[in-house]
């Protein structure tokens, strides 16, 4: 039996039947101290879950371990401890089919949707067969085939770009939905309410996940927000929104389904503010001295979204440490491919310089 | 004493308009307030209220005139207890109000010290040399149309071809265009395809960038380019780079025009030429056409490209009348100059409204025994700079004419482009006329100071001539 963490917004929101708790602080809560547990998984969706989470997570500790070594330049924002945000989403759409879109931070969102490893680090690299031919880097890269729209590098941008992106879906009168992912900083951006505004105008069908990490690179949320339970900056344009355990991905599975089927029906754009947290700093050059170690073992330890999955999974005897370390080493092996791949694939080609501009 | 009353100006460009409808006739008395005719202009139907008050003595101009230019008495009124028909019959003083309207007329700008220069009257259809263009096969018939109707026409024409064409703008729907350019496109396409926004420029913009990455071929309206500042960052950020960032994967076959630069009086925030801005940017194509038949070939021509195009565009030509070839399909490249009248002595390049300064001064210059090659750009990126090379090969001259400020004008381009591939055949400096290095002023006299001129030009023409 699950409950919506709070739920805002003129309308009933779709959950019938189901009691809207008190509308908590942006605080990340523990599913324990939930009023109630989402749904349980299925031990195929648990495994499903543990898998794509640790496939992001390992991706992510080679490309930093390669920022170390020099192999990678530039900015490279890493998503290890958001996990279960761009994952449990993932599970509640059609990958191909409904668009994703994201801001800088998007090397998970990237593998969620199915991209390959090889082709994301070695645009990390800055390689021939980057999935931008080396053109993009660590903040622009784009799938048609996954329906993956970027990797934007300007905060914000990619608000008003996925809500054209749903835009394209109602003018061609399908029923697809757009993940439009920003984060904590983003939200206070002009153009997100511009597009908040045109979207439940015009019935767009977008989610909107707002990534509460808690921190605008160094801003904590309290210091850079008046209102920081962000389910409600949709309140306004009359656009419903949740607070959702963004460590959770049960609890991200649940909220991602009611918003989809929300979208989907036509009832225009719906918010979901996943409360998570980042484990780095907010770029491989960022000391995070803005808050405390103890903070960050804190959530590690006790909230952390791929050990939540482990435990389930060892608890309930649906997988055993043997079967665990098998599927760390297959990921592993993903990832050390890619990261081979991604140091000896050439450089791109000079003449790529010219290509590309115009069509 | 009795009162003239003058063809009103209801816009920052109006210069005539339509006297549609009387309200009043003669012998009637009016007060102040009172609704006493109907003009129709290019952008509206207005009326016109009494200021006055008294007995209309005579209505001078009958309803249903065309043309009537701002300014002119269109009617008299008796003031209470002067005789109607005295009044009708003494011709009244006019009111010095001209220099008000002066300004509007900007494109027949000329300073106190300039030669006499005859500028046409700026709503006159001009004379074009469209038989350059390779694209309208020989003996096409023309027919006069205003830019206004030709960019029209030319969204019209796409979005029958098109289904994934759409506009999306502020007032392009129910208002049928703050500068009635999407006139009756709403109750052709629909709301589905003719989409009023809320003004929102950086949003909208974004989200119309969002529609042309997932397929669709927006055309965006800005008001103006001046608001567009606020969706500048959509435009270039995501809409120009996101081909090259994906490596050849995603780009955005997007159209966004409206008027730019400056249209006349309306001060700093809304008179800036942004030509030079985008035309910085890989990425992005950029068309500022002056003649109608280029507005209509160029426009089908972004809306079909499958990259972003600015199309620049200016208030004061919409009401402006060219001839059009009469062609199912009249779509014209992107990237190619026009030579607007060919000659031997001097090579003048411009663009936009740029070219109506350079038309009055190659008139006067003729006349003063130089023959003037002048070059209409057309399209500002992809510049076609090997046209203007080649007649300055010729010429061995050149001077460029533009309304925008002059550091990293279109005009300093030209200049270092020339330098690097035609020095050899330069006998003279390049030249700019440019808008002077100062935001726009309001008062009619220093607007007039601050935009380029027909004497700016001929000065310039004199100067790398050496005469």
């Amino acid at each position: 039996m699950a409950v919506a963490k709070s739920k805002v917004g003129s309308k009933s929101a779709p959950a019938a039947g189901r009691k809207p708790a008190a509308i908590k602080s942006a605080k990340p809560t523990a599913s324990a101290k939930a009023p109630a547990a989402p749904l349980e998984f299925s031990r195929e969706e648990d495994l499903a879950a543990y898998r794509e989470m640790l496939l992001i997570r390992r991706f992510e500790e080679k490309a930093g371990q390669m920022y170390g070594m020099g192999l990678i330049h530039g900015f490279c924002h890493l998503y290890i401890g958001q996990e279960a945000v761009v994952v449990g989403m993932q599970m509640a759409i059609r990958t191909g089919e409904d668009q994703v879109i994201t801001g800088y931070r998007d090397h998970g969102h990237m593998l969620a949707t199915g991209m390959d490893a090889k082709g994301v680090m070695a645009e990390l690299t800055g390689r021939r067969h980057g999935y931008s031919h080396g053109k993009g880097g660590s903040m622009h890269m784009f799938s048609i085939e996954k329906q993956f729209f970027g990797g934007h590098g300007i905060v914000g941008a990619q608000v008003s770009l996925g809500t054209g992106l749903a835009f394209a879906n109602r003018y061609r009168k399908n029923d697809n939905v757009t993940l439009t992912y920003f984060g904590d900083g983003a939200a206070n951006q002009g153009q997100v309410y511009e597009s908040f505004n045109m979207a439940e105008l015009w019935k767009l069908p977008v989610i909107y996940i707002i990534e509460n990490n808690r921190y605008a690179m160094g801003t904590s949320v309290s210091r850079s927000s008046a209102q920081t339970d962000f389910s409600k900056r949709g309140l306004s344009f009359n656009i419903p929104g949740e607070q959702v355990d963004g460590m959770d991905i049960r609890a991200v599975k649940e909220a991602g389904e009611r918003a989809v089927a929300w979208c989907r029906a036509g009832n225009g754009p719906y918010i979901l503010e996943m409360q998570t947290y980042r484990y780095r700093g907010h770029s491989m050059s960022d000391p995070a001295k803005y808050r405390s170690k103890d903070e960050v073992q804190k959530m590690r330890t006790e909230h952390d979204p791929i050990e939540q999955v482990r435990v389930r999974l060892l608890d309930k005897g649906w997988a055993s440490e043997e079967d665990l370390k098998k599927i760390d080493a297959d990921i592993r092996e993903i990832v050390n491919q890619s990261a081979d791949f991604a140091q000896n694939d050439p450089e791109p080609d000079a003449s790529e310089l010219w290509t590309d501009i115009v069509k | 004493m009795p009162i003239d009353i003058l063809m009103p100006a209801l816009s920052p460009t109006m210069e005539e308009g339509t006297l549609s409808k009387w309200l009043k006739k003669e012998g009637d008395t009016v007060k102040s307030g009172d609704v006493i005719a109907e003009i129709e202009t290019d952008k509206a139907t207005m009326e016109v209220e009494a200021i006055d008050e008294g007995t209309i003595a005579k209505l001078l101009i009958p309803e249903g005139t065309e043309n009537v230019k701002v300014n002119t008495p269109i009617a008299i009124i008796a003031a209470d207890g002067e005789d109607a028909t005295a009044a009708a019959a003494a011709p009244a003083p006019a009111k010095d109000v001209s220099g008000v309207h002066e300004a509007a007329k900007n494109g027949s700008g000329e300073s106190g010290s300039a030669p006499a220069v005859a500028a046409a009257a700026p709503a006159a259809p001009v004379s074009v040399v469209v038989a350059s263009d390779p694209a309208i096969p020989a003996g096409t018939e023309f027919v006069s149309m205003t830019v206004r109707e030709a960019l029209r026409d030319a969204m019209a024409e796409e979005m029958r071809r098109d289904g994934d064409v759409f506009i999306i703008g502020e007032e392009v729907a129910e208002y049928q265009g703050a500068y009635k350019i999407t006139q009756g496109l709403l109750q052709e396409f629909s709301a589905e395809r003719v989409i009023d926004t809320p003004i929102t420029e950086h949003g909208f913009a974004g989200l119309a960038t969002g529609a042309a990455l997932a397929g669709l071929k927006p055309i965006v309206e800005f008001m103006t380019f001046n608001f567009a500042m606020q969706a500048i960052d959509q435009i270039i950020n995501s809409a120009a780079k996101t081909l090259y960032m994906s490596g050849g994967q995603l780009g955005a076959s997007i159209v966004f025009r409206g008027p730019n630069g400056a249209a006349a009086r309306v001060g700093a925030q809304h008179s800036q030429d942004y030509t030079s801005w985008y035309s910085h940017i890989p990425g992005l194509k950029v068309v500022a056409p002056f003649t109608a038949a280029d507005a209509k070939g160029l426009l089908k021509a972004a809306i079909r490209d499958p990259n972003p195009v600015i199309f620049l565009e200016n208030e004061i030509l919409y009401g402006h009348s060219f001839d059009v070839p009469k062609l199912d399909d009249f779509v014209l490249p992107i990237g190619k100059a026009r030579i607007h009248k060919t000659g031997k002595d001097v090579t003048i390049v411009s663009f936009g409204i740029g070219m109506t300064y350079a038309i009055k001064a190659i008139d006067e210059l003729a006349a003063q025994g130089i023959d003037v090659e002048l070059i209409d750009l057309r399209t500002i990126r992809p510049m076609d700079i090997e046209t203007v090379i080649e007649s300055v090969k010729k010429t061995g001259r050149c001077v460029t004419v533009e309304e925008g400020w002059p550091q990293n004008s279109i005009g300093s381009d030209i200049a270092s482009q020339l330098m690097e591939k035609a020095f050899d055949y330069l006998d003279a400096p390049v030249l700019k006329v440019t808008g002077k290095d100062v935001p726009m002023p309001y008062a009619a006299n220093l607007e007039k100071l601050a935009l380029p001129s027909v004497a700016d030009v001929i000065a310039a023409v004199k100067a790398v001539t050496y005469r």
